[in-house]
């Protein structure tokens, strides 16, 4: 077919790079392939590169990931395929890799020499086209060409299905024109075209690419735009065409935003179902970047360890924490975790930089800052909203903190609730990442947890995002301890919350679980599909993203929990903000279980827009997404105990932590409220 | 004669070097990217890897001595490691790499430094040995010229 014909002006100047949509392809191919690759191993570098050179590629070597991407954000269509170590010193591989899949929608081949299944997955699930194992063989790098076809292939396939703007008109007459010769072939073609346009309207296209002729930079301020109007449509009514209605960017067609929105709900998808964390407990641990979850999962304990001695976590909290038989230092840690890596990701965008230190700082406080409540080290300008919020959260935090700290430590609060139980059963369903709240089902005790970093999180960023992962404790009514299912409970409460954008949605009473669901769906903006959150829950234990919720929720549920919901839901909220559209998942359960948090469409709405500010930034980064998540399940369940066993002595604790004297919302929560008998164990 | 006995030294060092399993398929892999182009390719990447690699020995040393010992550093330190002497075909050295995270995974930090000690060794005595083959390749070659 010559479908080239007119697509030829797509191809990149490159002459070898003379890709025309269609299945033809120059002659030369897969000389001249243009390959971008990216290792901090000089030596690997170049043996790479003289792989590449012996197979007829144009090359272009780079040690670091800020400079791959600077390069690849400097020249848009400059690069066929980017093959890019998985571990590095400045950045995580799969972070690079979602970055370039959003903003750039190139094929990415990652390598490592670490072959373990689990690295591998991380790989699949971040979009990954290959994985190669170290030592790499020449014999692999000749056939990574067909992945570069591959990925044209079906973004030629979308155009021409979807049928938009005058590309698809053009494309249409020329297949129609290949085809004339079978006039049955064109009634077919246009049958189904029809019938394509019809589904797209109606569900998400399969296809991810967007059309390589047009490719549309998704810049921040774009990304911001569209985020904001999925969650003005709530993601599961987002559909591509009242996207860019809601958009109104002139050049924009609807393939542009159908692509996008798939990519957007995969990685929604995947930062709600990557457990990533699970054995990564090296690389969360030691590289601030890839911290978020992987300790989380893993070690409750080592978790806190780790936060205190990154300096993330102040010495005397953790151990105040510990002292309180926090068993969820994990929890904690992950909080701050994902923030450091949110950082690192913000690192090479500065506007993200800010944002993402600034949270940064909150989460790696967040620990801390629940305790202390607001965070001091917020950074100034997107903190301040968050700030804000956070304020009127850290007061919550403090008290869900003290909660959720307790949830969070569960361990040995916990231990005696069948959280403990729970927590084993979060353990065993990730491996190893103590996300598992997602699809433990929200209460997971084990994600309370990890609730407790969502609490900071909150603080961090109203994301909405955040209070659906508490959700998970409501979904899972599984969870034993989870208190969600007695939504009971969370009426008790009363939740003045509303301060925070986050905790307005906390304050919801009472059913939690249904009115957080439906909620969040409402604040979709942040929340991505429940569907997905739910399957997700199953396996996936975004850790962090149920920290995160969890921990706000835990307590929130359990009665007081509710006023610890709120703040982790803001806290959660803010932070999800980031990553909010990672955890749908995540915001589900938060949703469910306080609702507070994200889900009342009314907080959504605050949620929302405070979250549009952060969660753009983080969306665009890319790299936050996953990193940020928190697992709020965890937390929520732990919270439950907490309670019960040292209130008073970890809020003494927390409170005297506090540096931001963060006043504890005693006063809005009402601790005693919580009833715990309620809590079902 | 000179000549053709260098080659055949040659060839025979090159094989016992992977008959000892000092080397692996690896190894040959660069070989075969050496060309007119790069006429000394293999020996500018093993340069370029006992360079690189004295910098993460140092790091594996610095997390072996620091208390409390950070398991999840070194094994990071020693993957790093390990890629690199991988990409080289350094057989031994990989395989005592390998038993260290063994080590460093079962939080055994006597096994590490042991290992790591085997480690250094098998380094040091590859490096000599390289050297060795490189030289002799050369001469051979400059005999073959002259």
């Amino acid at each position: 077919m010559n479908l080239n014909n007119g697509k030829g002006s797509m191809s990149t100047a490159s002459s070898s790079a003379a890709w025309k949509a269609g299945d033809v392809v120059p002659d030369q191919f897969p000389a001249g392939l243009r390959v971008l690759v990216v290792d901090d191993d000089p030596t690997c570098l170049m043996i790479l590169e003289k792989m590449l050179r012996t197979c007829l590629y144009e090359v272009t070597k780079c040690n670091r990931a800020e400079t791959a991407l600077s390069l690849l954000r400097e020249n848009k269509n400059g690069y066929d395929i980017v093959i890019s170590d998985v571990h590095m010193p400045d950045m995580d591989g799969f972070k690079l890799l979602e970055h370039i899949g959003l903003e750039m929608d190139l094929p990415v081949i990652m390598m490592s020499a670490d072959d373990g299944k689990n690295v591998v997955m991380k790989g699949v699930t971040h979009g990954a086209c290959d994985y190669l194992i170290k030592p790499v063989r020449i014999e692999a790098l000749k056939n990574i060409w067909q992945h570069v076809v591959r990925k044209k292939k079906n973004e030629w396939k979308d155009f021409e299905q979807s049928g938009s703007v005058e590309e698809g008109d053009r494309q249409q007459k020329q297949s129609e024109d290949a085809d004339y010769s079978s006039s049955a072939n064109e009634g077919n073609w246009r049958n189904s075209k029809k019938r394509k346009d019809e589904e797209e309207e109606a569900e998400e296209r399969d296809d991810t690419s967007t059309l390589k002729k047009p490719r549309v930079v998704w810049s921040v301020e774009l990304h911001q735009q569209f985020v904001a109007a999925v969650n003005q449509l709530g993601i599961d009514k987002a559909v591509p065409k009242k996207i860019l209605e809601l958009m109104n960017v002139p050049g924009l067609t609807r393939e542009n935003v159908a692509s996008h929105l798939q990519k957007y709900r995969l990685y929604l998808r995947r930062l709600s179902g990557v457990s990533q964390h699970q054995n990564n407990l090296t690389n969360s641990f030691i590289s601030p970047q890839d911290a978020t979850y992987g300790p989380l999962s893993s070690l409750n304990g080592l978790d806190l360890q780790t936060l205190a001695a990154t300096g993330q976590l102040p010495a005397q909290s953790l151990a105040t924490l510990q002292a309180a038989g926090l068993g969820r230092s994990a929890v904690k840690s992950r909080m701050p975790m994902p923030i450091v890596d949110q950082r690192n990701l913000f690192s090479f965008e500065n506007p993200k930089l800010r944002f993402g230190e600034g949270q940064q700082q909150l989460s790696s406080s967040k620990p801390m800052n629940l305790l202390h409540g607001i965070p001091t080290t917020m950074e100034p300008k997107q903190l301040a909203n968050l700030h804000h919020s956070a304020q009127s959260l850290g007061s919550m935090n403090m008290q869900v903190n003290a909660h959720g700290g307790q949830g969070g430590q569960g361990d040995s609060l916990l231990m005696q609730m069948n959280q403990s139980q729970a927590r084993g059963q979060i353990l065993n369903e990730s491996t190893g990442s103590h996300v598992p709240t997602l699809t433990s089902s929200m209460g997971q005790p084990v994600l309370s947890n990890t609730v407790v970093g969502g609490v900071l999180a909150r603080n961090c960023l109203a994301e909405n995002g955040r209070g659906t992962r508490y959700n998970p404790v409501s979904h899972s009514s599984s969870m034993l301890n989870f208190p969600l299912n007695s939504t009971a409970e969370l009426s008790g409460n009363s939740f003045p919350l509303g301060s925070g954008p986050g905790i307005s949605g906390l304050t919801s009473k009472g059913t939690f679980q249904e009115e957080v669901n439906s909620e969040i769906k409402g604040s979709v903006g942040f929340m991505p599909s429940y569907d997905i959150f739910s399957d997700l829950n199953q396996h996936k234990s975004h850790d962090w993203e149920l920290h995160n919720v969890g921990m706000t929720f835990n307590d929130s549920h359990q009665n007081n929990s509710l006023q610890s919901n709120l703040d982790v839901g803001t806290s959660v909220l803010s932070h999800q903000g980031f990553s909010s559209t990672q955890r749908t998942g995540q915001n589900r359960n938060i949703s469910a279980v306080g609702k507070p948090m994200f889900t009342a469409g009314d907080t959504t709405d605050h949620v929302n827009a405070q979250n549009v500010g952060p969660i753009n930034t983080f969306f665009t980064d890319n790299s936050v997404r996953v990193k940020s998540e928190f697992v709020p399940d965890a937390s929520c369940e732990t919270n439950l105990f907490p309670e019960q066993f040292g209130q008073e002595d970890l809020m003494s604790a927390l409170l005297k932590q506090q540096q931001g004297g963060v006043a504890p919302a005693e006063n809005e929560f009402d601790f005693d409220g919580y009833p715990l008998d309620n809590i079902p164990v | 004669m000179d000549r053709r006995h260098l080659r055949q030294q040659v060839t025979y060092v090159r094989k016992s070097l992977f008959d000892q399993g000092y080397l692996d398929d690896q190894f040959m892999q660069l070989e075969d990217l050496q060309d007119d182009a790069n006429p000394n390719f293999v020996e500018e990447i093993v340069a370029s890897f006992y360079s690189d690699s004295a910098r993460l020995i140092q790091n594996i040393e610095q997390a072996l001595v620091s208390r409390p010992v950070d398991f999840g550093k070194l094994d990071d330190c020693m993957h790093q490691f390990k890629g690199s002497s991988s990409s080289i075909g350094a057989k031994k050295v990989n395989m005592e790499c390998s038993q260290f995270r063994e080590y460093c995974c079962a939080g055994n930090i006597e096994g590490c430094i042991r290992t790591f000690q085997q480690i250094k060794q098998e380094h040091a005595t590859l490096r000599k040995k390289l050297e060795n083959f490189f030289q002799l390749a050369r001469q051979a070659g400059q005999a073959e010229t002259a």
